[in-house]
């Protein structure tokens, strides 16, 4: 599926607009807000809010040492309110490039497969991806699903869908398609 | 139990063929995505299956017994009992109310006006729309009739329910919202579902997925094993 990189700096620095926070909360806060994302590594956090500080964006308003670890919290600066405010104001470019490991991986197998192989790479990838459907159908419905899980369900759903649509078609002009790469001559009616 | 058996199914409009020998059993309480894309043959299958059509060839055996052999009224009797068959456009009765359209198969099948009334409203209710009770189909939305139609293609209590793309012509919420509904209604009265859909997010929430692809099952079953040898044709 091609699921656009997550920005983590913005997203970073939109939970901490919402209040201050240390390095956890804002781990916490970013799992919360993104079930189903990728899980956020701690190390991540801490190297997104040292970048983030450097380039004046955030701010480290307080330290405190309660027993336990240090713990470092931060702030938005006025910059980076700023910068928040474009990237919410920037429009995400609609598939700049029609760029999937899918598709290259289809585009690929036709040159070096045969129409058999092909067809059985597109047939268990509609496979896995038809699990991976049913499972987040399921998640989305489950009782304790909260709003955020469902939309993040139906965005993955829309995905695979619009994928699995593409795998159908695909299995249905693959031998054309082989064909043409292949330059071999249609057959006869 | 399998209650439902198609075995060897042939059927052709004129000289096209539209099932080329399609074998398809559908347990008790399951729920059967019947996909593929348009002209496969996925309609004909339901058709033969809930008697609507007969087969060229092959049988169609329900509960123990041939059902493409019997007389077309007997047929139609099992559909009003036993099946429930909702389309893609609801076909409700237009000079009908809500309440008249879905207490429908009720009186048909010999329930009391009064019963048939009463099952009608609780059975609207349940599918949100008990407003609408006594309106006509002219007065209401795309998604409101489907979710009549709905309610009347379970109001009898069928042991099978036949849905041929029933969320085609409604939007994605809308459309989600019926069918969860549908779903969670049919689960809980272990009603099976055969539900034709050329939509994989709606396949998503049956049991099983049959593929039909020119006539002849393609795949069956969600087992991730299943093609990775390259069994799809």
């Amino acid at each position: 599926m091609n699921s656009g990189l997550m920005s983590t700096p913005h997203v970073l620095l939109g939970l901490l607009a919402t209040g201050d926070k240390h390095g956890y909360e804002l781990k916490r806060a970013h799992d919360e807000r993104l079930p189903q994302a990728r899980p956020l590594a701690f190390g991540q956090v801490y190297a997104t809010l040292n970048r983030l500080q450097r380039d004046g964006l955030v701010t480290v308003t307080g330290q405190e040492r309660d027993g336990g670890p240090e713990r470092t919290t931060y702030a938005l600066t006025g910059e980076g309110r700023a910068a928040l405010d474009r990237w919410l104001n920037d429009v995400e470019p609609p598939y700049p490039y029609v760029a999937s490991t899918l598709l290259a991986k289809v585009a690929v197998a036709l040159l070096v497969a045969d129409l058999d192989r092909v067809r059985a790479c597109l047939a268990a990838q509609r496979q896995a991806h038809t699990a991976r459907l049913r499972e987040l159908t399921l998640l989305k419905h489950a009782p304790s699903a909260t709003l955020d899980d469902v939309v993040a369900a139906d965005f993955a759903i829309a995905h695979l869908d619009a994928d699995l649509t593409w795998l159908g078609t695909t299995l249905s002009r693959v031998a054309d398609w082989h064909r043409e790469v292949r330059h071999e001559p249609a057959p006869g009616p | 139990m399998s209650q439902l058996q198609a075995r060897d199914l042939v059927r052709s409009y004129g000289r096209t063929p539209a099932l080329r020998g399609v074998t398809l059993d559908v347990d008790e309480g399951e729920i059967v995505a019947v996909t593929g894309p348009s002209g496969c043959g996925k309609s004909t299958l339901l058709h033969c299956l809930a008697g609507i059509l007969r087969p060229d060839a092959g049988e169609v055996i329900w509960r123990g017994e041939r059902l493409d052999t019997r007389s077309e009224a007997a047929r139609s009797r099992l559909r009003r009992t036993e099946f429930g068959v909702l389309f893609q456009f609801g076909q409700l009765v237009a000079e009908l109310t809500a309440a008249e359209n879905v207490a429908l198969p009720l009186l048909l099948a010999g329930t009391g006006r009064r019963a048939a009334r009463e099952a009608a409203l609780t059975w609207l209710e349940r599918f949100g729309v008990a407003e609408l009770a006594d309106v006509r189909p002219g007065e209401m939305s795309g998604g409101q009739q489907q979710r009549c139609a709905t309610a009347r293609s379970l109001v009898t209590e069928p042991r099978v329910l036949f849905a041929d793309e029933p969320t085609g012509a409604l939007d994605t919420l809308t459309g989600e919202q019926v069918l969860t509904t549908m779903v969670r209604l049919a689960r809980e009265r272990r009603t099976s579902v055969v539900l034709v859909t050329h939509e994989p997010r709606i396949a998503a929430y049956a049991d099983r997925e049959v593929t039909i692809r020119d006539g002849a099952v393609e795949h069956s079953g969600f087992d991730l094993s299943a093609l990775s040898t390259g069994g799809d044709r």
